[in-house]
Parts: structure tokens; sequence; C-alpha cells
């Protein structure tokens, strides 16, 4: 693969929340890692482990609390207003749930077209115009424009929320868990759609989910969060033949097998306990409590995140 | 009944059809306007206070009689066919005056309501957008002015600054604005962590954007509920401080003031009293109820 342009790198990223009375809620700590040009970079975990903050810090929906986020060059968090808006046109998100992120008092037209307004990039009959090209990209028609976002199924709402992400043809799409809200035949759908931009207009994509299927059908890496830490990430063909962390190994064993014969003798790792609170978490490793191997170290320090093998990173004591 | 083969037809999908929506458009409002229509008691209500805002200018040319003039020779008429409501104790018509104090009633009515709506939605508005310390002291500077007992506070404002229409106005306008800004700042408050502001905000929006096409649109069926509310609250009080002498004077009038002027005849003329009574409680009535249907008609999802 000829080495392509590393488009955003993520440096030591911190997202604490003040939660009251001197609690601090460390929903991301110290997060590594870079996505090149055109590629496409899975992010998976349990619910509540930040990878949500992640994605919305990276764009600067949330100030970050430390670390940076560098974005062709440019430190997302230190741009100035000029520079801001600049960057609101190259990286853009979907969001997770097709019926809140649509304003329900504005048009389909209005709503795909407010990237436009705001960069003030076509006017009159250009921006109409602009406004059905893209409304057809994504596979709905001209005639969608003058509807109201209820009048619309959840595939169709998601397909309007990507043609407004797209009508400023962004460099950078952080995809919120844009499918999970869907039923699984437009889940399909809207993966494939998401697939197909990506090849023709070159798009970079932080492919945020947890479905672990359909990250390996999207992404080229794919990246496992646990409580606010990268616990490894890797290629997605190495990740799901050789998981290293034993959080992967549980949440890959949780993937059912579309074959009878071999579902029938699927092993799957149980993890005893729940997560526990991000929250003030002690010292050492996040996943101590509910690991198998877990060692003294373990509770002592944080292991680093360390490269194993080419390209295969991991953050674990016994690896 | 046994189906077979052939009796089937194959109709083929149209991708083009299977994307199509039948249904007409509709925006929001005539939405909100199709289920407000199946609301009979609403609808009624509302024609009631629409009729009582045309008759306040029609009623009184139907009779030769005018609001202020004294008549000495008809003092405490009962109703009749020549003075429909009767006349008051200076020999006025009382049908003209009810029309009078309609006109004056409502007037209080619905500018208190846009003052204290316009009012109170910057105020809270801009204390839920900005948030943070801002919000925390405007917030409890509220907490104080409510606490305080609501016509007390009218009263004095009413010794500071005078009597008369504009004098009620100021001092209902000071005082009610407090409810709307915190309802305003609530909905903002959520409305601001939907996803489609994140939405906008990722788009470059700037905040002005952000609050006149996002957030005031989505609030603004909360806030014209609240102020359907707020449109008796005022014409009540207002009927209170009449009522106690300190509203509008003589010769102008208002239901209130006709109320006070009733009440010291009420054994000999009742019906002095019971006109401007009946037209307070059925404006009221009429109010809270368009309130209720509005509220219905505009947020489908607080039915039941």
């Amino acid at each position: 693969m000829a080495e392509k342009k590393t488009l955003i790198e993520v440096k030591n990223l911190k997202k604490y929340f003040n939660v009251g009375s001197g609690a601090i809620l460390k929903a991301v700590d110290n997060i590594n890692f870079a996505i090149k040009e055109g590629e496409t970079l899975g992010l998976v975990g349990e619910s509540g482990c930040g990878k949500s903050t992640t994605g919305r810090t990276i764009i600067r929906l949330y100030e970050a609390t430390g670390g940076d986020v560098i974005f062709d060059g440019k430190n997302v968090h230190k741009l100035n207003k000029a520079e801001q808006k600049e960057f609101t046109k190259q990286a853009q998100m979907i969001f997770q749930d097709p019926y809140a992120s649509l304003n329900p008092r504005m048009t389909v037209g209005d709503i795909v077209g407010e990237g436009i307004d705001i960069h003030s990039l076509y006017t009159g009959k250009q921006r109409t115009e602009r406004i059905y090209e893209v409304l057809n990209i994504v596979g709905l028609n001209k005639e969608h424009a003058n509807r109201f976002p209820h009048e619309f199924s959840g595939g169709q709402r998601q397909r309007i929320g990507i043609a407004r992400s797209l009508a400023i043809e962004p460099k950078f799409i952080v995809c919120d868990e844009p499918i999970s809200a869907l039923d699984v035949s437009i889940q399909a759908q809207v993966v494939n759609l998401l697939i197909k931009l990506q090849r023709e207009y070159g798009l970079t994509y932080l492919f945020i989910a947890h479905d672990l299927s359909m990250v390996k059908h999207i992404s080229d890496r794919v990246g496992v969060m646990y409580l606010g830490t990268m616990v490894e990430m890797a290629s997605s063909e190495e990740l799901y033949k050789n998981p290293l962390h034993p959080y992967t190994q549980a949440l890959l064993s949780a993937i059912p097998i579309a074959d009878p014969d071999v579902e029938k003798s699927r092993k799957r790792i149980l993890l005893e306990g729940d997560v526990p609170s991000p929250i003030n978490p002690p010292p050492g490793c996040r996943f101590k409590a509910r690991c198998r191997y877990a060692k003294d170290i373990c509770s002592q320090e944080m292991p680093e995140f360390r490269e194993v093998a080419p390209n295969h990173f991991v953050a674990c004591h016994i690896v | 009944m046994e189906l077979k083969q052939e009796q089937f037809k194959h109709v083929g999908m149209n991708e083009e059809k299977s994307q199509a929506i039948l249904r007409p458009s509709m925006t929001y409002w005539q939405d909100a306007w199709r289920r407000f229509k199946k609301n009979p008691i609403a609808l009624i209500s509302l024609f009631f206070i629409i009729l009582l805002a045309i008759m306040s200018f029609v009623g009184p040319l139907l009779t030769p009689f005018d609001y202020f003039s004294n008549d000495l020779t008809n003092m405490d008429k009962s109703p009749d066919a020549v003075h429909w409501f009767g006349t008051d104790s200076l020999g006025r018509d009382l049908w003209e005056r009810v029309w009078e104090g309609a006109k004056v009633s409502l007037f209080i009515g619905v500018v208190t309501a846009i003052i204290n709506g316009v009012v109170g939605t910057l105020i809270g508005g801009t204390a839920g957008f900005f948030g943070g310390k801002l919000d925390m002291i405007v917030m409890r500077i509220i907490d104080i002015l409510i606490a305080l007992p609501y016509l007390i506070f009218v009263i004095l404002i009413m010794l500071y600054v005078g009597q008369g229409l504009f004098a009620i106005i100021l001092a209902l306008a000071i005082v009610g604005w407090m409810t709307i800004a915190r309802l305003v700042r609530g909905q903002v408050l959520s409305l601001k962590e939907q996803e489609f502001v994140l939405a906008a905000r990722t788009l470059g929006a700037s905040s002005s954007r952000l609050i006149l096409r996002h957030l005031i649109p989505n609030a603004l069926g909360v806030i014209i509920v609240a102020l359907t509310f707020a449109i008796p609250t005022a014409i009540f009080t207002e009927a209170f401080l009449s009522f106690i002498g300190l509203g509008i004077q003589a010769p102008k009038t208002s239901w209130g003031q006709l109320a006070n002027i009733g009440i010291q005849s009420m054994q000999s003329y009742p019906y002095q009293l019971i006109i401007p009574s009946i037209f307070i409680s059925l404006t009221m009535l009429s109010l809270q109820l368009v309130g209720d249907g509005l509220r219905d008609a505009l947020d489908p999802r607080m039915r039941k």
C-alpha cells in the first residue's frame, strides 16, 4: 500500500467532565491514534466507554481537557475564528439518532442546505441545484426537499443526515454510531452508501459503532476502547484474526457466526461483573477488575499502549 | 378457498415510487391547526374570544349612547329595550361601558403577555444558551423575584409609578416575565443538547443562527402556550387592581372597575355586578381552554 498522508492525528487526548462535588468523570483518558487520508478507522467498545466523546472532542464539539488533535497540520483546539470556520467545512459528523438529529421545524432542503448557507458556497438557483444533487447522491430525490423530517422513515432520515454533511464537501466525517438506531436491513444500505461515498469522494471516516461485524466490514483499521482508554488497535484483518488484549478477545467471542455447526462449538468468554464507574478511577489498568489474567502489576501501573507487532498496538501488561 | 399460482400477478417494484411520500406536505403549524380544529371546546372558546374582540369595537355602535356621558334622569335602570344592560348609579349606559371595559381588559391582557413573552424569552433564552455563571446569577434573581408575593409587588409598583393603563401594563410586565423566562431556559437547556443543534454547530453555525433558526422555532410552541395562559392572569390582576381602586380610573373603565362600582349597590341592583362578572369569568375560562387546546395541538406528546 502506498504511503498516504496522515489526515488527522490524535495525541494524548483527554476529556474529563466535572460531575460535581469534586468528582471527575474521565470519559476519554490519554488516547493516541492517527487516521490516514481515505482510510476508515473503526472505534468499538461498549456503551459509555467514551467512543462518542472521542468523536465529539475531535471535531471540537467539546473542548479537550488535554492533548492535541492535529487536522491537516493544524491543531484543532487552537484554531482562531476563521480557521475554525474552515475546519467545520472540512470535518463533519453523522449522528446516531436519526430522529433527534434533524430539526423538526426545517424542510429537508433547508437542513441539507444549512452548511451551504453558513459557508456561503452557493446562493439562489445554484444552491437549490446543489441540494437536489446531494439528495440524489444519497438515494433520495428532489421532491423530498420540500418535506419535513417527520415524514421520513429512519433510514431515509439517516440519508438526509448524510446529505447534510456531504453538501459542503468535507474531507473527514465522524460517523457516530450512524446505524445502531436502524433496523438490520436498512443498516446494510446505509453502510454500503457510506462505503460508496468514500470511494467516490475520497472521504476519511472515523466510524464509531458497537456492532463488531459491521465495523469489520467498513473499517481498514479498528481501535477497541474500554472505559476511556484505547486497549488495542490493529488492521481489521489482524484484530479479528489475532486479538491480543483479553477484553478484545472477550468482545470478539461474542460475535455470532452465520454457520450453525461452527456456531454450536463457539466458545464465549464471559466477562464477570459490570463496567466500573469512570468517575475517579483507581490507578492501574482499567480492565483489571474483570480480567482473567490480572496480576499485581495491573493494579499498580497503567499499561503502556505499545506496538507489539507491525501496526498492532495493545495496552496490556501480560501480552 | 385455495389460491393458485396463476391467480397471482407479478407487479414488480418501482424503485422511484417506493421512495415517494403520499401524504400532503404540511408544516408544523398546519399540522397543529389541524389538531386544534378537532377540539370543539377549544374551538368554541377561540371563537368566543374573537367575538369579544370584535364586539368591543362593534358593540358600542349598536346603541346611541356612549360610555362616559351621565344621564341623571336614567340612573340605575334595569336592563330593558333601550339600555340593554341597564345603567349605573350615574346614569351611564352599561352596554357601552362593558365593551369599553372589554377593550381595556383585552388590551392589557394581550400587551402584557407579549411584553412578558419577549422579555422572558430573551432573558431565559440567554441564560440557558450561555449557561455557566450567567445562568446561575439570572436564575437566582428570578428565584428571589418569584418568591415575592405577586400582588403586593404589583401594588407597590403601582403606588410608585402611579395609576392608569400604562402604569398597570408596566407593573404587570415587571412582575410577569419570570415564569416564561424559567420555561424558556428549561427548553433551551434541553434543546441545545439535541443532536440537530450539535449538527448545526458542526456545520459552523454562529450563536445567533443557532438561537434564531434552531432553538426559538422549537421552543415557540411552549412559549405560545405560556403566553395564552399569561393573558388571563394579566386580565385578572388588572380586574383585581381596578376592583380595589388602584387600576383604571373613571371615566375610563375596565371589567374590574365595573365590578367594583357594581358591588357598592349589589343588593339593590345586582345586575351591575353580575354582568361584568360574567364577562370576566367567561373570558378567563375561554382563554384557559384555548391554552389547553393549543398545548395539546402544539405538543402532541403531552396528550395522555
